[in-house]
Protein backbone atom coordinates (compact mmCIF):
# COMPACT_ATOMS: atom_id res chain seq x y z
CA UNK A 1 0.00 0.00 0.00
CA UNK A 2 1.45 3.45 -1.12
CA UNK A 3 1.29 5.40 2.50
CA UNK A 4 3.05 8.29 1.56
CA UNK A 5 1.04 8.90 -1.38
CA UNK A 6 -1.81 8.45 0.52
CA UNK A 7 -0.83 11.13 3.12
CA UNK A 8 -0.27 13.33 0.25
CA UNK A 9 -3.31 12.73 -0.81
CA UNK A 10 -4.80 14.06 1.93
CA UNK A 11 -2.56 16.70 2.72
CA UNK A 12 -3.65 18.82 -0.43
CA UNK A 13 -7.32 17.72 0.31
CA UNK A 14 -7.60 19.03 3.42
CA UNK A 15 -5.75 22.33 2.60
CA UNK A 16 -7.91 22.87 -0.73
CA UNK A 17 -11.23 21.89 1.52
CA UNK A 18 -12.38 19.84 -1.98
CA UNK A 19 -11.08 16.73 -3.93
CA UNK A 20 -12.46 13.79 -4.26
CA UNK A 21 -11.17 11.76 -0.93
CA UNK A 22 -12.13 8.05 -1.38
CA UNK A 23 -11.82 7.00 -5.35
CA UNK A 24 -7.94 9.02 -4.85
CA UNK A 25 -7.23 6.16 -1.78
CA UNK A 26 -8.98 3.52 -4.24
CA UNK A 27 -6.91 4.14 -7.26
CA UNK A 28 -3.58 5.44 -6.15
CA UNK A 29 -1.56 2.32 -5.63
CA UNK A 30 -2.71 1.55 -9.32
CA UNK A 31 -0.84 4.84 -10.30
CA UNK A 32 1.88 4.19 -8.07
CA UNK A 33 2.82 1.03 -9.97
CA UNK A 34 2.06 2.19 -13.80
CA UNK A 35 4.21 5.19 -12.73
CA UNK A 36 6.72 3.86 -11.05
CA UNK A 37 7.00 0.04 -12.82
CA UNK A 38 5.22 -0.52 -15.68
CA UNK A 39 4.89 3.19 -17.99
CA UNK A 40 7.76 4.18 -19.76
CA UNK A 41 6.98 7.70 -19.45
CA UNK A 42 8.21 10.65 -16.80
CA UNK A 43 9.60 14.54 -17.34
CA UNK A 44 12.78 13.33 -19.05
CA UNK A 45 10.48 11.55 -21.98
CA UNK A 46 7.44 13.18 -21.69
CA UNK A 47 7.53 15.43 -25.58
CA UNK A 48 8.87 11.82 -27.12
CA UNK A 49 6.39 10.57 -29.73
CA UNK A 50 7.19 6.94 -27.90
CA UNK A 51 6.80 7.57 -24.53
CA UNK A 52 3.69 5.20 -23.08
CA UNK A 53 0.37 7.65 -22.41
CA UNK A 54 -1.73 7.51 -19.02
CA UNK A 55 -5.28 9.05 -19.62
CA UNK A 56 -7.32 8.93 -16.77
CA UNK A 57 -11.07 8.56 -17.27
CA UNK A 58 -11.94 8.93 -13.96
CA UNK A 59 -11.04 12.23 -13.80
CA UNK A 60 -12.24 12.98 -10.47
CA UNK A 61 -9.64 11.28 -8.23
CA UNK A 62 -7.38 13.98 -10.02
CA UNK A 63 -5.66 14.26 -6.06
CA UNK A 64 -4.25 10.78 -6.74
CA UNK A 65 -2.43 11.61 -10.20
CA UNK A 66 -1.45 15.08 -9.37
CA UNK A 67 0.51 13.87 -6.01
CA UNK A 68 2.48 10.72 -8.01
CA UNK A 69 3.07 13.09 -11.27
CA UNK A 70 4.85 15.23 -8.38
CA UNK A 71 6.56 12.59 -7.07
CA UNK A 72 7.59 11.62 -10.36
CA UNK A 73 9.45 15.48 -10.75
CA UNK A 74 6.75 16.68 -13.33
CA UNK A 75 5.96 19.66 -11.35
CA UNK A 76 7.22 20.60 -7.34
CA UNK A 77 4.80 19.37 -5.12
CA UNK A 78 4.77 22.81 -3.75
CA UNK A 79 2.17 23.77 -6.44
CA UNK A 80 -0.13 21.33 -5.32
CA UNK A 81 -1.07 24.34 -2.22
CA UNK A 82 -2.74 25.98 -4.61
CA UNK A 83 -5.03 23.00 -5.42
CA UNK A 84 -8.59 24.23 -6.43
CA UNK A 85 -7.68 28.12 -5.71
CA UNK A 86 -8.32 31.12 -7.57
CA UNK A 87 -6.54 30.78 -10.78
CA UNK A 88 -4.71 27.55 -10.02
CA UNK A 89 -3.73 25.21 -13.04
CA UNK A 90 -4.41 22.66 -10.81
CA UNK A 91 -7.65 22.53 -10.56
CA UNK A 92 -10.71 19.56 -9.67
CA UNK A 93 -9.87 17.27 -12.99
CA UNK A 94 -6.96 16.62 -15.26
CA UNK A 95 -5.81 19.38 -17.70
CA UNK A 96 -2.93 19.36 -19.85
CA UNK A 97 -1.73 22.76 -18.16
CA UNK A 98 -0.14 20.53 -15.72
CA UNK A 99 3.23 19.12 -17.02
CA UNK A 100 2.68 15.29 -17.30
CA UNK A 101 -1.21 15.26 -17.80
CA UNK A 102 -2.01 13.74 -21.44
CA UNK A 103 -5.84 14.62 -21.90
CA UNK A 104 -8.51 17.18 -20.36
CA UNK A 105 -10.88 14.52 -18.79
CA UNK A 106 -13.26 14.56 -15.99
CA UNK A 107 -16.65 14.07 -17.88
CA UNK A 108 -17.50 10.15 -17.48
CA UNK A 109 -16.95 8.16 -20.25
CA UNK A 110 -14.38 10.04 -22.51
CA UNK A 111 -10.76 8.13 -21.52
CA UNK A 112 -11.34 5.18 -23.01
CA UNK A 113 -12.28 6.73 -26.58
CA UNK A 114 -9.28 8.77 -26.33
CA UNK A 115 -6.97 6.02 -25.89
CA UNK A 116 -8.28 3.78 -28.44
CA UNK A 117 -7.57 7.21 -30.85
CA UNK A 118 -4.28 7.14 -29.00
CA UNK A 119 -3.49 3.16 -29.61
CA UNK A 120 -4.46 3.24 -33.02
CA UNK A 121 -2.15 5.92 -33.85
CA UNK A 122 0.63 3.64 -32.44
CA UNK A 123 -0.53 0.97 -34.61
CA UNK A 124 -0.84 2.76 -37.60
CA UNK A 125 2.69 4.25 -37.33
CA UNK A 126 4.37 1.00 -36.18
CA UNK A 127 5.14 2.54 -32.88
CA UNK A 128 5.80 0.25 -29.45
CA UNK A 129 4.31 2.91 -27.02
CA UNK A 130 1.16 1.40 -24.94
CA UNK A 131 -1.62 3.45 -23.96
CA UNK A 132 -3.18 2.78 -19.78
CA UNK A 133 -6.87 4.19 -18.75
CA UNK A 134 -7.76 4.46 -15.61
CA UNK A 135 -11.75 4.23 -15.76
CA UNK A 136 -14.14 4.24 -12.81
CA UNK A 137 -16.84 1.15 -12.08
CA UNK A 138 -19.48 4.39 -11.33
CA UNK A 139 -18.61 5.24 -14.81
CA UNK A 140 -19.36 2.09 -16.88
CA UNK A 141 -22.89 3.17 -17.40
CA UNK A 142 -21.83 5.48 -19.73
CA UNK A 143 -22.60 3.94 -23.18
CA UNK A 144 -19.64 5.92 -24.79
CA UNK A 145 -17.49 2.94 -23.00
CA UNK A 146 -18.78 0.20 -24.81
CA UNK A 147 -18.95 1.95 -28.08
CA UNK A 148 -15.22 2.28 -27.56
CA UNK A 149 -14.83 -0.85 -26.28
CA UNK A 150 -15.98 -2.76 -29.62
CA UNK A 151 -13.57 -0.17 -31.18
CA UNK A 152 -10.61 -1.52 -29.38
CA UNK A 153 -10.87 -5.05 -30.24
CA UNK A 154 -12.31 -4.44 -33.89
CA UNK A 155 -8.44 -2.58 -34.08
CA UNK A 156 -6.92 -5.62 -32.03
CA UNK A 157 -5.42 -2.94 -30.01
CA UNK A 158 -2.96 -5.50 -28.16
CA UNK A 159 -1.06 -2.10 -27.20
CA UNK A 160 -3.95 -1.01 -24.89
CA UNK A 161 -4.42 -1.34 -21.42
CA UNK A 162 -7.33 -0.26 -19.40
CA UNK A 163 -7.70 -0.78 -15.88
CA UNK A 164 -11.03 -0.29 -14.14
CA UNK A 165 -10.74 0.79 -10.14
CA UNK A 166 -13.40 -1.43 -8.96
CA UNK A 167 -14.27 -0.15 -5.32
CA UNK A 168 -17.88 -0.82 -5.75
CA UNK A 169 -19.36 2.46 -4.70
CA UNK A 170 -20.20 5.43 -6.31
CA UNK A 171 -21.93 9.04 -5.46
CA UNK A 172 -25.69 7.93 -4.24
CA UNK A 173 -24.48 3.92 -3.35
CA UNK A 174 -23.28 0.94 -4.16
CA UNK A 175 -22.26 0.40 -7.92
CA UNK A 176 -24.62 -2.56 -7.97
CA UNK A 177 -27.94 -1.03 -6.57
CA UNK A 178 -27.16 2.13 -8.89
CA UNK A 179 -26.89 0.23 -12.38
CA UNK A 180 -25.45 -2.93 -11.46
CA UNK A 181 -22.61 -3.66 -14.11
CA UNK A 182 -21.63 -7.39 -12.90
CA UNK A 183 -20.04 -9.84 -14.31
CA UNK A 184 -18.13 -7.10 -16.29
CA UNK A 185 -15.33 -10.11 -16.80
CA UNK A 186 -18.18 -11.59 -19.02
CA UNK A 187 -18.94 -8.36 -20.70
CA UNK A 188 -15.57 -7.42 -21.47
CA UNK A 189 -14.53 -10.64 -22.87
CA UNK A 190 -17.11 -11.30 -24.99
CA UNK A 191 -16.51 -7.36 -26.75
CA UNK A 192 -13.47 -9.34 -27.25
CA UNK A 193 -10.73 -8.24 -24.59
CA UNK A 194 -8.64 -10.36 -22.61
CA UNK A 195 -9.49 -9.48 -18.48
CA UNK A 196 -7.82 -10.40 -15.76
CA UNK A 197 -8.47 -9.68 -11.62
CA UNK A 198 -6.15 -7.98 -9.15
CA UNK A 199 -6.31 -6.91 -5.52
CA UNK A 200 -5.99 -3.29 -6.52
CA UNK A 201 -3.84 -2.40 -3.58
CA UNK A 202 -1.43 -5.41 -3.80
CA UNK A 203 1.80 -3.64 -5.43
CA UNK A 204 3.43 -7.09 -6.40
CA UNK A 205 -0.04 -8.28 -7.98
CA UNK A 206 -0.56 -5.07 -9.69
CA UNK A 207 3.24 -5.42 -10.98
CA UNK A 208 2.97 -9.02 -11.89
CA UNK A 209 0.02 -8.34 -13.70
CA UNK A 210 1.22 -4.96 -16.03
CA UNK A 211 4.22 -6.96 -16.47
CA UNK A 212 2.26 -9.89 -18.39
CA UNK A 213 0.49 -6.95 -21.00
CA UNK A 214 -0.64 -7.53 -23.60
CA UNK A 215 -2.34 -10.78 -21.97
CA UNK A 216 -3.26 -11.87 -25.24
CA UNK A 217 -1.76 -11.00 -28.51
CA UNK A 218 -4.46 -9.25 -31.01
CA UNK A 219 -6.49 -8.58 -27.60
CA UNK A 220 -6.75 -5.53 -26.08
CA UNK A 221 -5.84 -5.96 -22.39
CA UNK A 222 -8.34 -5.02 -19.47
CA UNK A 223 -7.42 -5.34 -15.31
CA UNK A 224 -10.04 -5.48 -12.74
CA UNK A 225 -8.53 -4.21 -10.32
CA UNK A 226 -10.70 -5.09 -7.13
CA UNK A 227 -10.03 -1.83 -4.33
CA UNK A 228 -11.53 0.00 -0.94
CA UNK A 229 -13.20 3.25 -1.48
CA UNK A 230 -11.59 5.64 0.93
CA UNK A 231 -8.64 2.50 1.22
CA UNK A 232 -5.77 3.06 4.46
CA UNK A 233 -8.11 5.22 6.28
CA UNK A 234 -10.55 3.08 8.72
CA UNK A 235 -13.36 5.34 9.14
CA UNK A 236 -13.06 6.18 5.64
CA UNK A 237 -13.31 2.67 3.82
CA UNK A 238 -16.40 1.81 2.17
CA UNK A 239 -17.92 4.88 3.17
CA UNK A 240 -20.31 6.66 1.07
CA UNK A 241 -19.47 9.98 2.07
CA UNK A 242 -16.20 10.26 1.64
CA UNK A 243 -16.60 9.78 -2.10
CA UNK A 244 -15.95 13.77 -1.80
CA UNK A 245 -15.88 14.13 1.40
CA UNK A 246 -13.31 16.56 3.62
CA UNK A 247 -11.50 15.62 6.22
CA UNK A 248 -11.70 18.37 9.63
CA UNK A 249 -8.90 19.18 11.33
CA UNK A 250 -9.74 16.34 14.06
CA UNK A 251 -10.45 13.56 11.50
CA UNK A 252 -7.49 14.84 9.44
CA UNK A 253 -4.98 13.80 12.06
CA UNK A 254 -6.55 10.59 12.98
CA UNK A 255 -6.39 9.97 8.72
CA UNK A 256 -2.84 11.13 9.44
CA UNK A 257 -2.05 9.23 12.34
CA UNK A 258 -3.45 5.87 11.06
CA UNK A 259 -1.24 6.57 8.22
CA UNK A 260 1.88 6.74 10.06
CA UNK A 261 2.05 10.07 11.36
CA UNK A 262 1.70 13.51 9.79
CA UNK A 263 4.29 14.32 6.86
CA UNK B 1 -24.27 36.92 -64.87
CA UNK B 2 -22.83 36.89 -61.64
CA UNK B 3 -23.10 33.30 -61.28
CA UNK B 4 -20.55 31.87 -64.14
CA UNK B 5 -21.43 28.14 -63.60
CA UNK B 6 -22.79 25.83 -61.46
CA UNK B 7 -20.52 22.72 -61.30
CA UNK B 8 -23.50 20.00 -61.02
CA UNK B 9 -21.56 17.20 -62.61
CA UNK B 10 -20.58 15.05 -59.32
CA UNK B 11 -19.41 18.36 -57.67
CA UNK B 12 -21.31 18.49 -54.58
CA UNK B 13 -19.07 19.82 -51.51
CA UNK B 14 -18.90 16.48 -50.59
CA UNK B 15 -16.97 15.65 -53.64
CA UNK B 16 -14.76 18.59 -53.87
CA UNK B 17 -13.76 17.02 -50.07
CA UNK B 18 -13.13 14.11 -51.52
CA UNK B 19 -10.93 14.98 -54.12
CA UNK B 20 -8.89 17.68 -51.79
CA UNK B 21 -8.39 15.22 -49.37
CA UNK B 22 -6.76 12.69 -51.93
CA UNK B 23 -4.76 15.28 -53.31
CA UNK B 24 -3.33 16.20 -50.23
CA UNK B 25 -3.08 12.55 -48.70
CA UNK B 26 -0.62 11.42 -51.27
CA UNK B 27 2.37 13.85 -50.01
CA UNK B 28 1.64 13.27 -46.30
CA UNK B 29 0.58 10.31 -44.82
CA UNK B 30 -0.66 12.07 -41.25
CA UNK B 31 -3.72 12.79 -42.70
CA UNK B 32 -6.48 10.78 -41.92
CA UNK B 33 -10.42 10.65 -42.52
CA UNK B 34 -12.41 8.86 -39.42
CA UNK B 35 -15.77 7.83 -40.55
CA UNK B 36 -19.12 6.62 -38.50
CA UNK B 37 -20.27 4.20 -41.37
CA UNK B 38 -20.51 7.51 -43.51
CA UNK B 39 -17.81 6.53 -46.27
CA UNK B 40 -20.50 6.44 -49.02
CA UNK B 41 -22.59 9.54 -48.37
CA UNK B 42 -19.44 11.16 -47.03
CA UNK B 43 -18.00 10.46 -50.77
CA UNK B 44 -14.89 9.07 -49.54
CA UNK B 45 -15.27 5.35 -51.26
CA UNK B 46 -12.85 6.63 -54.02
CA UNK B 47 -10.14 7.96 -50.79
CA UNK B 48 -10.43 4.99 -49.07
CA UNK B 49 -9.43 3.07 -51.73
CA UNK B 50 -6.64 4.86 -52.79
CA UNK B 51 -5.29 5.29 -49.07
CA UNK B 52 -6.58 2.32 -47.10
CA UNK B 53 -4.39 2.58 -44.39
CA UNK B 54 -5.56 6.55 -43.75
CA UNK B 55 -8.97 5.71 -43.46
CA UNK B 56 -10.24 4.58 -39.77
CA UNK B 57 -14.10 3.03 -39.89
CA UNK B 58 -15.82 3.33 -36.38
CA UNK B 59 -19.17 2.55 -37.21
CA UNK B 60 -22.37 4.16 -36.08
CA UNK B 61 -21.16 5.43 -32.95
CA UNK B 62 -20.78 9.02 -33.00
CA UNK B 63 -19.27 9.98 -29.55
CA UNK B 64 -16.83 7.41 -30.05
CA UNK B 65 -15.79 8.74 -33.42
CA UNK B 66 -14.78 11.85 -31.94
CA UNK B 67 -13.52 10.81 -28.72
CA UNK B 68 -11.39 8.23 -30.83
CA UNK B 69 -10.24 11.65 -33.28
CA UNK B 70 -9.48 13.57 -30.88
CA UNK B 71 -6.73 10.67 -29.08
CA UNK B 72 -5.85 10.58 -33.00
CA UNK B 73 -5.26 14.15 -33.41
CA UNK B 74 -3.22 14.12 -30.22
CA UNK B 75 -0.53 12.03 -31.83
CA UNK B 76 0.11 14.27 -34.18
CA UNK B 77 -2.52 13.06 -36.91
CA UNK B 78 -4.35 15.57 -39.26
CA UNK B 79 -7.95 13.90 -38.80
CA UNK B 80 -10.71 14.78 -40.60
CA UNK B 81 -13.73 13.25 -38.50
CA UNK B 82 -16.85 12.77 -40.60
CA UNK B 83 -20.37 11.96 -39.94
CA UNK B 84 -23.73 13.82 -40.95
CA UNK B 85 -23.79 17.38 -39.32
CA UNK B 86 -26.99 16.03 -37.07
CA UNK B 87 -25.83 13.44 -35.26
CA UNK B 88 -22.11 14.51 -35.13
CA UNK B 89 -22.88 18.36 -33.30
CA UNK B 90 -25.96 17.16 -31.16
CA UNK B 91 -24.99 13.41 -29.78
CA UNK B 92 -21.01 13.92 -30.03
CA UNK B 93 -21.51 17.51 -28.05
CA UNK B 94 -19.36 16.93 -25.04
CA UNK B 95 -16.86 14.84 -27.20
CA UNK B 96 -16.42 18.08 -29.06
CA UNK B 97 -16.71 20.33 -26.54
CA UNK B 98 -14.57 17.96 -23.83
CA UNK B 99 -12.20 16.18 -26.41
CA UNK B 100 -11.21 18.28 -29.00
CA UNK B 101 -11.94 21.96 -28.46
CA UNK B 102 -10.95 22.13 -24.42
CA UNK B 103 -8.19 19.61 -24.73
CA UNK B 104 -6.82 21.12 -27.82
CA UNK B 105 -6.59 18.32 -29.83
CA UNK B 106 -6.76 19.91 -33.62
CA UNK B 107 -9.71 17.39 -35.22
CA UNK B 108 -11.39 18.84 -38.02
CA UNK B 109 -15.07 18.02 -37.59
CA UNK B 110 -17.28 17.76 -41.14
CA UNK B 111 -20.50 17.65 -40.73
CA UNK B 112 -22.29 16.51 -43.69
CA UNK B 113 -25.68 16.90 -45.07
CA UNK B 114 -26.02 19.89 -42.78
CA UNK B 115 -29.15 21.76 -42.13
CA UNK B 116 -32.14 20.62 -44.31
CA UNK B 117 -30.19 18.42 -47.17
CA UNK B 118 -31.49 15.45 -45.56
CA UNK B 119 -35.40 17.28 -46.80
CA UNK B 120 -38.25 14.74 -46.18
CA UNK B 121 -36.65 12.47 -44.05
CA UNK B 122 -37.30 15.04 -41.43
CA UNK B 123 -36.08 16.77 -38.18
CA UNK B 124 -34.08 13.90 -37.00
CA UNK B 125 -31.74 14.25 -40.02
CA UNK B 126 -31.37 18.03 -39.75
CA UNK B 127 -29.21 20.33 -38.25
CA UNK B 128 -30.72 23.35 -37.70
CA UNK B 129 -28.67 23.59 -34.18
CA UNK B 130 -24.98 23.37 -34.66
CA UNK B 131 -24.24 27.12 -34.93
CA UNK B 132 -25.72 28.03 -32.02
CA UNK B 133 -24.23 24.71 -29.66
CA UNK B 134 -20.60 25.62 -31.44
CA UNK B 135 -20.44 29.30 -31.13
CA UNK B 136 -20.77 29.11 -27.43
CA UNK B 137 -18.02 26.51 -27.32
CA UNK B 138 -14.58 28.20 -26.76
CA UNK B 139 -11.35 27.23 -29.35
CA UNK B 140 -13.61 25.84 -32.97
CA UNK B 141 -13.86 27.43 -35.91
CA UNK B 142 -16.75 27.11 -37.55
CA UNK B 143 -17.23 27.21 -40.77
CA UNK B 144 -19.84 26.95 -43.69
CA UNK B 145 -18.62 27.09 -47.89
CA UNK B 146 -20.43 28.78 -50.03
CA UNK B 147 -18.96 27.46 -53.02
CA UNK B 148 -16.66 24.84 -54.40
CA UNK B 149 -13.61 27.35 -54.08
CA UNK B 150 -14.21 27.81 -50.53
CA UNK B 151 -15.06 24.14 -49.68
CA UNK B 152 -11.64 23.17 -51.28
CA UNK B 153 -9.92 26.16 -49.62
CA UNK B 154 -11.53 25.50 -46.43
CA UNK B 155 -9.89 22.04 -46.94
CA UNK B 156 -6.71 22.89 -47.39
CA UNK B 157 -6.72 25.55 -44.81
CA UNK B 158 -8.39 22.73 -41.92
CA UNK B 159 -5.49 20.30 -42.85
CA UNK B 160 -2.72 23.04 -41.92
CA UNK B 161 -4.70 24.35 -39.27
CA UNK B 162 -3.26 23.24 -35.51
CA UNK B 163 -7.11 23.96 -33.76
CA UNK B 164 -10.41 22.38 -33.97
CA UNK B 165 -12.24 23.44 -37.25
CA UNK B 166 -16.08 22.48 -37.98
CA UNK B 167 -17.16 22.19 -41.45
CA UNK B 168 -20.67 22.22 -42.83
CA UNK B 169 -21.09 20.67 -45.79
CA UNK B 170 -24.53 20.26 -47.79
CA UNK B 171 -25.40 17.94 -50.11
CA UNK B 172 -26.46 19.34 -53.27
CA UNK B 173 -24.28 20.36 -56.06
CA UNK B 174 -22.52 23.67 -55.95
CA UNK B 175 -21.97 26.49 -57.62
CA UNK B 176 -18.33 28.59 -58.43
CA UNK B 177 -19.14 31.92 -57.44
CA UNK B 178 -17.65 35.02 -59.62
CA UNK B 179 -16.93 36.70 -56.37
CA UNK B 180 -15.10 40.37 -55.82
CA UNK B 181 -12.98 39.09 -53.09
CA UNK B 182 -10.78 36.16 -54.84
CA UNK B 183 -8.77 34.90 -51.93
CA UNK B 184 -9.92 33.13 -49.11
CA UNK B 185 -9.21 32.86 -44.87
CA UNK B 186 -10.90 31.65 -42.02
CA UNK B 187 -12.64 34.53 -40.19
CA UNK B 188 -12.45 36.84 -42.79
CA UNK B 189 -16.31 36.97 -44.91
CA UNK B 190 -16.41 37.14 -49.01
CA UNK B 191 -17.23 39.95 -50.92
CA UNK B 192 -19.69 37.99 -53.74
CA UNK B 193 -20.77 41.44 -55.15
CA UNK B 194 -20.64 45.36 -54.12
CA UNK B 195 -24.17 47.21 -53.44
CA UNK B 196 -24.98 49.96 -51.90
CA UNK B 197 -29.03 49.98 -51.21
CA UNK B 198 -28.68 47.16 -48.33
CA UNK B 199 -26.81 44.49 -47.60
CA UNK B 200 -27.27 40.81 -47.33
CA UNK B 201 -24.89 38.47 -45.33
CA UNK B 202 -25.77 34.79 -45.84
CA UNK B 203 -23.40 31.51 -45.41
CA UNK B 204 -23.31 27.54 -46.85
CA UNK B 205 -25.93 27.36 -49.45
CA UNK B 206 -28.09 30.13 -48.51
CA UNK B 207 -25.69 32.59 -50.76
CA UNK B 208 -26.77 31.39 -53.65
CA UNK B 209 -29.99 32.32 -53.37
CA UNK B 210 -29.13 36.09 -51.84
CA UNK B 211 -26.50 36.31 -54.92
CA UNK B 212 -29.83 35.35 -56.80
CA UNK B 213 -32.48 37.84 -55.06
CA UNK B 214 -29.69 40.53 -55.31
CA UNK B 215 -29.66 40.26 -59.07
CA UNK B 216 -33.23 40.03 -59.20
CA UNK B 217 -33.46 43.18 -57.07
CA UNK B 218 -31.20 44.66 -59.34
CA UNK B 219 -33.11 43.83 -63.07
CA UNK B 220 -36.27 44.74 -61.20
CA UNK B 221 -36.32 47.37 -59.37
CA UNK B 222 -32.86 49.46 -59.79
CA UNK B 223 -31.91 48.30 -56.05
CA UNK B 224 -28.17 47.62 -55.48
CA UNK B 225 -27.82 44.90 -52.93
CA UNK B 226 -24.03 43.75 -51.31
CA UNK B 227 -23.68 39.93 -51.23
CA UNK B 228 -21.33 38.68 -48.24
CA UNK B 229 -20.55 34.84 -48.15
CA UNK B 230 -20.09 35.21 -44.39
CA UNK B 231 -18.58 31.55 -44.89
CA UNK B 232 -16.61 31.49 -41.04
CA UNK B 233 -19.39 32.19 -38.12
CA UNK B 234 -16.77 32.52 -35.84
CA UNK B 235 -14.70 33.59 -35.39
CA UNK B 236 -17.24 36.48 -37.24
CA UNK B 237 -15.26 39.01 -39.35
CA UNK B 238 -16.79 41.71 -37.41
CA UNK B 239 -14.66 44.35 -39.52
CA UNK B 240 -16.31 43.22 -42.48
CA UNK B 241 -19.78 43.78 -40.61
CA UNK B 242 -18.75 46.91 -39.48
CA UNK B 243 -17.74 48.16 -42.68
CA UNK B 244 -20.91 47.09 -44.74
CA UNK B 245 -23.28 48.64 -41.98
CA UNK B 246 -21.45 51.76 -41.85
CA UNK B 247 -23.38 53.40 -44.65
CA UNK B 248 -27.03 52.66 -42.69
CA UNK B 249 -28.52 51.04 -44.99
CA UNK B 250 -30.76 47.46 -44.04
CA UNK B 251 -28.94 44.81 -43.55
CA UNK B 252 -30.01 40.87 -44.10
CA UNK B 253 -28.84 38.00 -43.14
CA UNK B 254 -29.65 34.59 -44.57
CA UNK B 255 -28.87 31.49 -42.46
CA UNK B 256 -29.94 27.36 -42.79
CA UNK B 257 -30.22 27.40 -39.28
CA UNK B 258 -33.08 27.83 -36.64
CA UNK B 259 -33.22 31.36 -36.30
CA UNK B 260 -32.27 31.44 -32.73
CA UNK B 261 -28.17 31.46 -32.29
CA UNK B 262 -26.82 31.36 -35.68
CA UNK B 263 -25.60 34.03 -37.91
CA UNK B 264 -28.16 36.33 -37.80
CA UNK B 265 -28.06 36.43 -33.76
CA UNK B 266 -24.01 36.69 -34.31
CA UNK B 267 -24.39 39.81 -36.52
CA UNK B 268 -27.31 41.45 -34.50
CA UNK B 269 -24.92 41.66 -31.13
CA UNK B 270 -22.16 43.07 -33.07
CA UNK B 271 -24.09 45.44 -34.58
CA UNK B 272 -26.19 46.60 -31.25
CA UNK B 273 -23.18 46.43 -29.35
CA UNK B 274 -21.63 48.48 -31.43
CA UNK B 275 -23.89 51.35 -31.46
CA UNK B 276 -25.09 50.91 -35.09
CA UNK B 277 -29.00 50.53 -35.40
CA UNK B 278 -29.32 49.69 -39.46
CA UNK B 279 -32.85 48.20 -40.14
CA UNK B 280 -32.25 44.62 -39.68
CA UNK B 281 -33.85 40.86 -40.82
CA UNK B 282 -33.01 37.66 -39.80
CA UNK B 283 -34.12 34.96 -43.04
CA UNK B 284 -33.54 31.58 -41.42
CA UNK B 285 -35.64 28.53 -40.22
CA UNK B 286 -38.02 29.65 -37.36
CA UNK B 287 -38.94 28.02 -34.23
CA UNK B 288 -41.76 25.79 -35.21
CA UNK B 289 -41.74 21.73 -36.38
CA UNK B 290 -40.24 21.96 -39.70
CA UNK B 291 -42.54 21.59 -42.73
CA UNK B 292 -41.72 18.11 -44.75
CA UNK B 293 -40.33 18.72 -48.14
CA UNK B 294 -36.99 18.50 -50.19
CA UNK B 295 -34.00 20.87 -49.39
CA UNK B 296 -35.44 23.53 -51.65
CA UNK B 297 -39.26 23.01 -50.82
CA UNK B 298 -37.81 23.91 -47.35
CA UNK B 299 -36.42 26.90 -47.99
CA UNK B 300 -38.71 28.16 -50.70
CA UNK B 301 -41.53 27.36 -47.56
CA UNK B 302 -39.48 29.81 -45.17
CA UNK B 303 -38.33 32.50 -48.13
CA UNK B 304 -34.68 30.96 -48.18
CA UNK B 305 -34.92 31.59 -51.71
CA UNK B 306 -34.72 34.41 -54.36
CA UNK B 307 -38.21 35.25 -54.35
CA UNK B 308 -38.37 35.28 -50.39
CA UNK B 309 -35.01 37.37 -49.94
CA UNK B 310 -35.83 39.81 -52.56
CA UNK B 311 -39.71 40.57 -50.73
CA UNK B 312 -37.61 41.05 -47.31
CA UNK B 313 -35.27 43.56 -49.27
CA UNK B 314 -38.57 45.19 -50.14
CA UNK B 315 -40.13 45.20 -47.34
CA UNK B 316 -37.01 46.11 -45.47
CA UNK B 317 -36.13 49.42 -47.69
Amino acid sequence: MSVEYRKKILKYIYKAKAGHTGGSLSCVDILNVLYNDTMNVGPENFSSDDRDRYIQSKGHTVEALFVVLADKGFFPESDLETLCQYKSHYIGHPTRKVHGVEQNTGALGHGLSLSVGTAISAKLDDKDFRVFTLLGDGELPEGSNWEAALTASHYKLDNLCAVIDCNGLQISGPTAEVCNTEPLDAKFEAFGWSVRHVDGHNLKELQDTFAALPFEPGKPSMVIAHTVKGKGVSYMENELKWHHGVPSAEQYELAMEELGGVL
Amino acid sequence: MLVEKSVAAGQANLEVFSETLQSLALYDRDILVVTSDSRGSGKLGPFGTKFPKQIVEIGIAEQNLVGVAAGLASTGKKVFAVSPACFLTARALEQIKNDVAYSDNPVKLVGISAGVSYGALGTTHHSLHDFAVLRTINNITIVAPADNFETEQAIRLATEADYPVYLRFGKKAMPLLNAEETTFEFGKGRVIKNGGDLTLIATGETVLPALKAAQKLEMESGIQAAVISMHTIKPLDYKLLHEFAANGKPIITVEEHSVYGGLGEACASYLMQSGLHNRFRIVAIPDEYTVTGSQSEIFNHYGISETGIAEVAKEIL
